[in-house]
């Protein structure tokens, strides 16, 4: 062993993302003092990123059970059961902090990850989808980043030929400093074929397989840990530049061995590199490793144990293999022209053991490096104005604008807007299997052989979650099972993605926990179990935090993928129905933000158990295929979404909200409030009494409102849009604001 | 008897599943043909398919042309056997000069994923021959890398030989600026080579292969093709 050294100073520490206390417990359960490189290694896997041990006693909340959940937390991606023999696979995952460094590399090594997590389970990906928030559109330095963030996920998905299906985006101010990217990933395996990150059988050889190691991404993992600050671009160096034409190779490979027991457990190298997979694969199969540095294909000269250890070059797996079949596994990456060599094996004792040039330089027990890190608990408070804030009306002024201009300035929103500025720039159709594109609800993605499918759609929070973090957690989840019902599909399982700021500032640690309880919450009333998910915290600039940010992917089966109802309307004379809860208000609403108003007044109203009898009721009319269109009402509530309804089918629409005088707001709470669990769906006049009945079944709120037909979206007695201008206003909403120079 | 359509896989490809099924709906066999190897494998057609065959490193076909499979293909080629490369397939054509011309980046510098109407210029060779002059067909593109340029003479030499053999264009067969989607010279698509037995074309006939994904227009092409194999 090499020498331990002395004391660290604060600022090495700090440098590792340890604390004193924690070096101080590191002595205390090793019963010496660690050298520097192990220094290293416990600072990454005890780093927020690796070990959640801020955020760990809170997602204790969030259930995984289920019959159809095969694989829950813990490994590279969740697994539910699609019946007859298929699994499918996913996971959502956070790349942030790179993205807003370095915006091309930061993003397409965030889709890098989290394809590998996927094929890691022997799946093979069949769909990403993003969800994304930057700041305001109006400034240049934002439309650089959003530019180059789109195509760093269109590079690498395009590249690698998995299709990119759906998605969200917003945009508010509030992200000026941190852009969130949040990649998804969805993978098919049949159940013989599924792979575990697990080492087992003392002597079985390890292999690092794919990219050689180099010095790029050291301390990404302490480096997302931390909050960026002034010197941010000096971390330049932590982001990965990722290469999807190895990955590609890589995934091809490795789905090649799935079906093979020559392979014991396989794990790609994500945060903190070979350290994490090496000790995490150890430690759930209750064994050792001990790794020969000298065997690791280097990039670079010169590096340092520390240096391997640490480094997250990208496209790299690390397998483990049956002793003895070593070529026949080598032979399959040797086809594939890629590096595989075997830099380690399986021992019996719980520990990490790393040699370098015949020296045995680092020894740390598993047990303490996985799991001895200490859990943190920072001291939570909610702001005092909350209260204040929730209470205020929502809008402080008087509002501009004609109701008419509010409405076309809605849909011209860049939250509201056509997204396809942003998914022409994806590969959306590689597989042939994608039978519901982008822009709508939900993509839907075929199953070979079947009649059914996958529905697929990621929501997060907006605006509201900074009053109210626990409800704009639910609205999230509800929203999501609200898009796949408007394609008819059951929701099977959920994975999240916690975006979050500093935990150590009071408010932050409120957020956080106020949104697990609301997710755990949704997903127990909704009977979603959570199956794999991601934490971001410290997103941060210059001590601003980004807004609390759950970020939800779920996905479903729709029964017969060749009977999907479209969101638009289809013909002149169909019935139009409101379907769903009441109560709609401005509070965090999409109008206020374009007003320039700070959050206020009480968000969106949610009834958990309403929201599902409402999403059974849209999924049962849709499956019957009594409605012709279903599209739920979100950001803009009701007249968004009836113009959108109107848009894509190119019909109009008369609709009567209320009679008599206009209400005292003049009609902007009904336009434009937005509230949970509506749904507009269109249906064929003689459906009319179909569509009550169901609903009624259901006891679910359901009004005819009005009927498709004529050039102009109207709600009578309040506004009227020409639908040409509504199409416009939609098209330009993303298009136009990136007409602008960038920076 | 079944045809066997013979789909080259190099490290990057990625649509050769996507083409199996398309060969498979229009009644053909596919076989796989890896890169490395040196034989047809005794098919009567063969397809390049889209990806990034070797990372598009260089140039876009620039590696793809040196495979030992190229060979093959080059000698079936100029044989007068079918050859269809599609998207990335065709970039490696042009790299091999099998076909002339090169596509560069598309004009409006980013990738795009859409759908296209393509007008049929042409009718003949094994891909188009089943089909009628003006007619218009649909299917999606998906490159970053898809504006078809060839000097201004070659450029005429084609046109006067009747080599254009794709164009993009309007529902109703127009031609014009929006609907050239990366700024192809004269709006080109594809073409083909002198003979006819060699087409190349950027948009993607083998996700227009049913009505469930959009469009079944790309079947007709390959259609063609089995039945000019079957009557040879």
């Amino acid at each position: 062993m090499t020498a331990s050294m002395a004391t660290p100073s604060p600022a090495q520490l700090r440098e590792l993302a340890l604390t004193e206390e924690e070096y101080h417990h590191a002595v205390r359960q090793l019963g010496r003092v660690p050298n520097q490189l192990e220094l290293g290694m416990l600072g990454a896997l005890w780093s927020e990123h690796c070990s959640y041990k801020t955020s760990r006693r809170l997602l204790s909340q969030l259930s995984s059970k289920g019959p159809q959940v095969v694989v829950g937390p813990g490994e590279n991606a969740g697994v539910v059961d699609l019946g007859d023999g298929l699994l499918c696979c996913f996971k959502i995952e956070s790349h942030n902090h790179p993205s807003a460094i370095e915006p091309v590399q930061g993003a397409a090594t965030g889709v890098g990850g989290i394809l590998r997590d996927v094929f890691a389970m022997g799946a093979r990906p069949v769909a990403l989808l993003d969800a994304l928030r930057f700041g305001d559109l109006g400034d240049a330095a934002q439309r650089h980043r959003f530019a180059k963030v789109v195509e760093g996920v269109g590079y690498y998905g395009n590249c690698i030929g998995v299709p990119t299906v759906g998605g969200e985006t917003y945009f508010d101010a509030t992200y000026q400093g941190n852009c969130l990217v949040n990649a998804m990933c969805v993978g098919l395996v049949t159940a013989p074929r599924l792979l575990h990150a697990v080492a087992r059988g003392v002597g079985n050889p390890v292999l690092l397989v794919g990219a050689d190691t180099g010095r790029d991404g050291i301390h990404g993992a302490t480096f997302a840990s931390v909050q960026l600050d002034e010197g941010a671009e000096e971390r330049r160096p932590a982001v990965q530049v990722g290469n999807p034409f190895l990955e590609k190779c890589l995934m091809e490979a490795c789905l090649e061995l799935a079906g093979s027991s020559a392979l014991v457990g396989l794990q790609d190298c994500g945060a903190a590199g070979l350290t994490s997979s090496c000790a995490e694969m150890a430690r759930r199969g209750g064994v050792g490793i001990r790794l020969d540095l000298d065997q690791v294909a280097r990039r670079e000269l010169g590096m340092t144990p520390y240096e391997v250890m640490l480094s997250e070059s990208q496209e790299r797996m690390v397998l483990v293999v049956e002793r003895g079949r070593v070529e026949e596994v080598r032979a399959v990456f040797d086809r594939w022209e890629l590096r595989s060599d075997v830099v380690g094996e399986v021992i019996s004792a719980e520990e990490l053991q790393i040699s370098s040039e015949g020296e045995m330089v680092a020894r740390l027990p598993l047990p303490v490096l996985v799991d001895g890190f200490l859990p943190r608990r920072p001291r939570s408070s909610r702001p005092k104005e909350v209260e204040r804030d929730l209470g205020a009306p929502p809008l402080t002024a008087g509002v501009p604008w004609t109701l008419e201009e509010a409405w076309l300035r809605l849909l011209a929103s860049p939250n509201c807007a056509d997204a396809s500025w942003i998914y022409r720039q994806y590969d959306h159709q590689v597989g042939d299997d994608t039978v519901v594109l982008p822009g709508r609800d939900a993509a839907v993605v075929r199953l070979r052989g079947r009649p059914d499918g996958l529905a697929i759609t990621v929501d997060g929070a907006h605006r509201s979650s900074l009053l109210d973090p626990r409800r704009g957690a639910q609205l999230a989840v509800a929203e999501a099972v609200r898009n796949l019902a408007c394609l008819g599909a059951r929701p099977l399982a959920l994975t999240n993605c916690l975006n979050f700021g500093d935990p150590d500032r009071e408010e932050v640690m409120w957020q956080l926990e106020e949104a697990v309880a609301g997710l755990a919450e949704a997903c127990r009333q909704l009977a979603l179990p959570v199956v794999s998910g991601n934490v971001s915290l410290y997103n941060d600039l210059s001590g601003a935090s980004i807004p609390p940010t759950p970020v939800v992917g779920v996905v479903g089966l729709v029964d017969d993928v060749r009977h999907l109802p479209g969101p638009g309307f289809v013909a002149p004379g169909d019935l139009i129905y409101l379907v769903g809860g009441e109560g709609a208000g401005l509070g965090g609403s999409e109008l206020q933000r374009l007003l320039g108003e700070r959050v206020l007044g009480p968000p969106p109203g949610l009834d958990l158990e309403l929201e599902r009898r409402a999403a059974e009721a849209v999924r049962q009319l849709v499956t019957e295929r009594a409605a012709r269109s279903a599209h739920d009402c979100s950001l803009g509530g009701l007249a968004v979404a009836l113009a959108e309804c109107c848009v894509a089918g190119s019909l109009g629409a008369v609709v009567r909200l209320a009679d008599g005088p206009p209400p005292p707001d003049g009609g902007l709470g009904l336009l434009f409030g937005e509230g949970s669990g509506r749904y507009l769906l269109s249906v064929e006049p003689g459906d009319g009494g179909r569509t009550e009945e169901v609903c009624s079944r259901w006891g679910v709120p359901c009004a005819r409102v009005g009927e498709v037909g004529g050039g102009s979206v109207e709600v009578v007695g309040l506004a009227q849009i020409p639908l040409a201008a509504a199409a416009e206003a939609r098209l330009q909403g993303i298009a136009g604001a990136m007409a602008g120079p960038v920076l | 008897m079944t045809w066997r359509c013979g789909i080259a896989v190099f490290p990057g490809t990625w649509s050769e599943r996507d083409c199996a099924h398309w060969v498979e709906l229009a009644g053909g066999e596919p076989v796989m043909l890896w890169h490395a190897e040196r034989e047809l494998k005794g098919a009567d057609l063969v397809i390049l398919p889209g990806g990034f065959a070797h990372g598009d490193y260089l140039r876009t076909g620039a590696i793809a042309r040196f495979a030992p499979l190229m060979a093959a293909v080059r000698d079936h080629a100029l044989a007068g056997g079918p050859v269809l490369g599609i998207c990335n397939g065709f970039q490696i054509l042009c790299e091999a000069q099998l076909l002339p011309g090169a596509l560069l980046r598309n004009s409006c510098l980013q990738f795009r994923c859409q759908s296209t109407h393509l007008r049929v210029e042409v009718t003949r060779g094994p891909f188009l021959s089943g089909l009628e002059a003006g007619r218009v067909l649909e299917m999606p593109i998906s490159h970053g890398e898809g504006r078809y340029y060839a000097p201004p003479d070659q450029l005429l030499e084609l046109e006067a030989h009747g080599q254009v053999a794709l164009r993009y264009c309007g529902p109703s067969g127009e031609l014009g600026e929006e609907y050239n989607p990366n700024g192809s010279l004269q709006h080109i698509a594809g073409v083909m080579n002198r003979e006819g037995n060699v087409l190349g074309m950027m948009p993607h006939p083998e996700r227009a292969c049913e009505p469930l994904l959009g469009s079944e227009d790309g079947l007709h092409l390959l259609r063609a093709a089995l039945a000019v194999v079957g009557a040879s």
